[in-house]
């Protein structure tokens, strides 16, 4: 029984059409994460969920009731915006109970409320501040102590996150986490960012345009896009989407990928799926992720299917944590993820190891993925 | 060689500094002139200002003019000084001001934050009324006011007053309301507050400076107005402004000027009060709304 469950949503403004046709549901104390690039219509998602914006036509439904068409107020949710939205006239205690007093819950449970939500988010020194006088952590725990006093069916999240500086970013996604799994409620969040997605959901959902490209846990996304523009946008560095020709021979079918000044890269594929066979001889899209391509000491040692090819670097990148390699081939930049202290230099020529288990497969037309 | 080259920098700041000062005292001096002029006379008996030097300090000093002014001078036809006018001014400008301030923040709270189709229009009407000319609404608000009965009362004056400062004051909130965040707002719908309740929780509290502005622009707006006293007064609501002609265009007798000036005075003093208190708020208001919007 999924907990929230949105069926065939349209959302138009005048004759512009911002989100087509989503269908996503999710059990109870899930955490989906709606990732995509700006504009593709993910804020606006979370606001019909809020109800905050009408939709046009389709059904939202929370624990088995319809709330389209309920007022905010009355769908038991609670929303951390990006702003934060903290009442600038009011204290930090406050801004907790304002929803509360609006309810009219009596003062001795509403101190009760307080105590208990700045005890878990540690913002009890904070409660008698006004938000102007907050750090932007603070605020951040403040907004989120608003939501959690709630005590909502479902949380909603609007990329919390994106107005902090990086280190905090990462603290505080990992607070966040923290306080779900303590909290275990259901949880809708909205980032841009694929690093929060990946790190956050049980499930994601990836939009562009409006429409929902693809929808699955996080590791379906990452290993099996389902088109050329979830594999680019998931990951980083972006996975190595390369032109290459198809060819059977006696032994299967291999992947051929043009370098330059050189003879063309065949990589023999040891387990072929059989969706491939019927591109046999034809140009397809080779997509594959940057630490599935490495030196061959540091390859996957459980990986099936592993070719081997002589790659010119062009540059190397040294990351501390790996080194990153960049060749060409199929007539693009190849970005290669090795061991921090592999030995290689920019200029030469070195053989890379490429985990073909990992590897998928697009239409160059449909830009869907075939295997 | 710095050391020498900083020494002419410092002495050339110091006198260009100097320069700015002195012509800033002067223009000071001659703004200021009038109100001198004024203070000095209506503090002089009437001999010494007929002696014609009207700069001159006081031999005399008295507060007589003052209070004839107040409390004794003809006006018109009776001999009752300024003050019951001024009483019908107060009771005209406050209820007006706070009227068309409230109304202005409720159009300006609704224009950007509860918009609705067409709303641009609507606001684009209302900035209209910022722009049409006091006389070509004399006539209609003759007949509005004749029918509905208010013609010659204080109230009918703060109805007009208030109905012609709308455009005015929606202009001042919605241009201070655009910049104020949505996000707000919607926090506060998620916490259930009705729409009065944002209104007067969230939005009022924070409209300080814009407060501020719209109460001083519409106090000194109506309370000099004079055209609307004259047309639509009748004989117990007759505004300071109107009473203040009537008092120095008074045909009989002799002209006492320094009373004259007193009553001036009297007539200028709350609108400048007003100012004094809360002019620092007047510009950080205009300026919030002209940075942000």
């Amino acid at each position: 029984m999924s907990f929230l469950k949105i069926s065939n949503l349209y959302k138009n403004y005048g004759q512009v059409e911002i989100l087509k046709d989503i269908n996503i549901e999710i059990d109870k104390g899930g955490f989906l994460v709606l990732v995509g690039p700006s504009g593709c219509g993910k804020s606006t998602l979370l606001n019909t969920i809020a109800g905050l914006e009408p939709i046009t036509s389709g059904e939202i439904s929370i624990n088995g009731n319809s709330v389209a068409g309920l007022h905010p107020s009355k769908r038991d949710i609670a929303m951390v915006f990006q702003s934060y939205a903290l009442y600038p006239n009011m204290t930090v205690a406050g801004n907790i109970a304002f929803g509360m007093e609006i309810r009219g819950v009596p003062k001795d449970e509403r101190d009760k409320a307080i105590k208990q939500v700045s005890d878990i988010l540690q913002i009890g020194h904070l409660l008698d501040r006004k938000p102007s006088q907050l750090s932007g952590g603070q605020r951040q725990r403040v907004a989120m102590g608003r939501a959690l006093v709630r005590d909502p069916q479902v949380f909603l999240f609007d990329e919390p996150l994106s107005n902090l500086d990086a280190k905090l970013r990462v603290d505080m996604r990992t607070e966040i986490k923290r306080l779900h799994q303590r909290m275990k409620t259901t949880i809708v969040y909205v980032t841009h960012d694929q690093i929060e997605a990946m790190t956050l959901a049980s499930k994601i959902a990836v939009l562009k345009d409006g429409m929902l490209q693809q929808f699955g846990t996080p590791a379906e996304i990452y290993n099996s896009p389902a088109n050329m523009f979830v594999a680019d946008f998931m990951g980083s560095p972006a996975m190595n989407l390369l032109n290459c020709r198809l060819e059977g021979g006696a032994g299967g079918l291999s992947v051929i990928l043009a370098r330059p000044d050189d003879q063309p890269l065949a990589l023999p594929i040891k387990m072929p799926n059989g969706a491939l066979d019927a591109y046999s001889g034809k140009e397809i899209i080779f997509g594959v992720r940057p630490e599935a391509l490495t030196d061959p000491d540091g390859a996957d040692r459980n990986a099936k299917s592993i070719a081997e090819g002589e790659c010119l670097i062009e540059v190397v990148e040294p990351a501390g944590s790996d080194t990153f390699a960049v060749t060409k081939l199929g007539g693009k930049e190849v970005v290669a993820r090795l061991r921090a202290d592999a030995a290689i230099h920019a200029g030469q020529k070195t053989k890379l190891a490429f985990n073909l288990d990992k590897a998928v497969f697009f239409d160059p037309k449909s830009q869907l993925r075939i295997a | 060689m710095s050391a020498a080259s900083q020494d002419v920098a410092t002495r050339n700041s110091i006198f260009a500094r100097a320069i700015i000062y002195v012509v800033l005292i002067l223009f000071a001096i001659y703004y200021l002139l009038p109100l001198y002029v004024m203070v000095v006379n209506s503090l002089k008996p009437l001999d010494e200002i007929r002696q014609g030097n009207m700069l001159a300090l006081p031999q005399q000093w008295t507060i007589a003019p003052w209070l004839s002014a107040w409390s004794t001078a003809q006006i018109g036809v009776q001999p009752v000084g300024l003050k019951p006018y001024f009483i019908n001014s107060m009771l005209m400008v406050v209820p007006a001001v706070a009227i068309s301030t409230m109304l202005g923040a409720l159009n300006g709270y609704v224009l950007t934050k509860w918009r609705f189709k067409g709303d641009s229009i609507v606001f684009g009407m209302m900035l209209l009324a910022c722009f049409i000319p006091f006389q070509i609404v004399l006539i209609p608000s003759a007949r509005i006011l004749g029918l509905t009965g208010l013609a010659g009362t204080i109230t009918g004056l703060v109805l007009i007053h208030a109905i012609y400062g709308l455009g005015f004051t929606t202009l001042f909130f919605r241009n201070y309301y655009e910049a104020f965040p949505t996000e707000l707002i919607r926090a506060a719908q998620i916490d259930g507050a009705s729409f009065f309740q944002i209104f007067r929780r969230i939005l009022l509290p924070s409209s300080g400076p814009i407060i501020v502005v719209t109460v001083i622009w519409q106090f000194t707006n109506i309370w000099n107005d004079f055209l609307f006293g004259s047309s639509f007064s009748g004989f117990n609501s007759i505004p300071l402004t109107v009473a203040l002609n009537n008092l120095v265009n008074s045909s009989t007798g002799v002209k006492e000027y320094n009373v004259h000036f007193a009553g001036a005075i009297l007539a200028a003093l709350p609108t400048l009060i007003v100012y004094i208190v809360s002019g620092r708020y007047f510009v950080r208001g205009l300026m919030a709304g002209a940075v942000k919007g």
